[in-house]
């Protein structure tokens, strides 16, 4: 998937088990501006689906997923 | 548009154990991350997790669980769970279980329901297990709200997720 957006912030969760990448990506969404997007790192297996279910329930668009390594790279867009 | 109805999940924390009392924190902040309206209700021995004193010394012990010690990389043997009857193992144990919870980064118990309370998870205070276990107001963390079941179940009643833990 080609990446047709910019990204304003990058938050590292790499070590951090569940629930915590939720929690924190909870915060850092308000950091951004509508519209804008959130790039999230994580290596908890977990965070695959979980972010996909925090995206449907917050309306925040997961535009991308991509996966390296076993290191998760997640890209949001802030919905409201 | 109308505003949509946020979803609600209610929780019921009985359990005073290190391992028991992460499972609601776990599950409320959670929740609360994806937008939820949500309220525990603390009965019991779940008071120990909002307890100004208790919260900081939950332990957990090795005594009949026979899940316990996990068979992981630093004890790599199953111990017999008599082990448990020796003074002291319940300490050890429960050192055993912050060090993994440490190395996990999870946050402990009281930063757990600090984070809680800040992402505005109500919590409820059993006023009946106030009354017969000796609780007092001033024991408890600051935001509990003194409740007895009715308006607990009043709030669970509007709840899409209600968990009996």
């Amino acid at each position: 998937m080609s990446a047709e957006f910019k990204v304003e912030k990058t938050v590292d969760y790499k070590g951090l088990f569940c629930p915590m990448p939720i929690v924190k990506v909870s915060k850092d969404i308000k950091d951004i501006e509508v519209g804008q997007v959130l790039e999230m790192l994580a290596d908890d297996p977990g965070s695959k689906p979980d972010m996909q279910a925090w995206s449907k329930h917050t309306g925040n668009e997961l535009l991308d997923m991509q996966e390296e390594g076993g290191v998760f790279k997640f890209y949001v867009r802030r919905a409201s | 548009m109308a505003e949509e109805r946020k979803k609600r999940l209610a929780l019921v924390a009985s359990k005073g154990s290190l391992d028991e009392a992460y499972s609601p924190l776990i599950l409320a902040t959670t929740a609360a991350a994806m937008g939820w309206e949500v309220g525990i209700f603390f009965t019991f021995f779940g008071f120990d997790i909002i307890s100004k004193k208790r919260m900081h010394a939950l332990k957990v012990a090795p005594i009949a669980n026979p899940a316990f010690p996990e068979p992981i990389p630093a004890v790599p043997v199953k111990v017999p769970n008599i082990i448990g009857t020796i003074p002291g193992m319940t300490h050890i144990a429960t050192a055993f279980m912050k060090s993994w919870m440490g190395r996990a980064n999870l946050p402990t118990v009281p930063e757990f329901v600090e984070m809680a309370q800040e992402m505005g998870v109500r919590l409820f205070a059993c006023a009946m297990t106030m009354g017969v276990m000796g609780v007092k107001e001033e024991d408890l963390i600051d935001g509990c709200e003194f409740v007895g079941a009715t308006t607990f179940l009043d709030y669970a009643a509007d709840a899409d997720v209600s968990l009996y833990m």
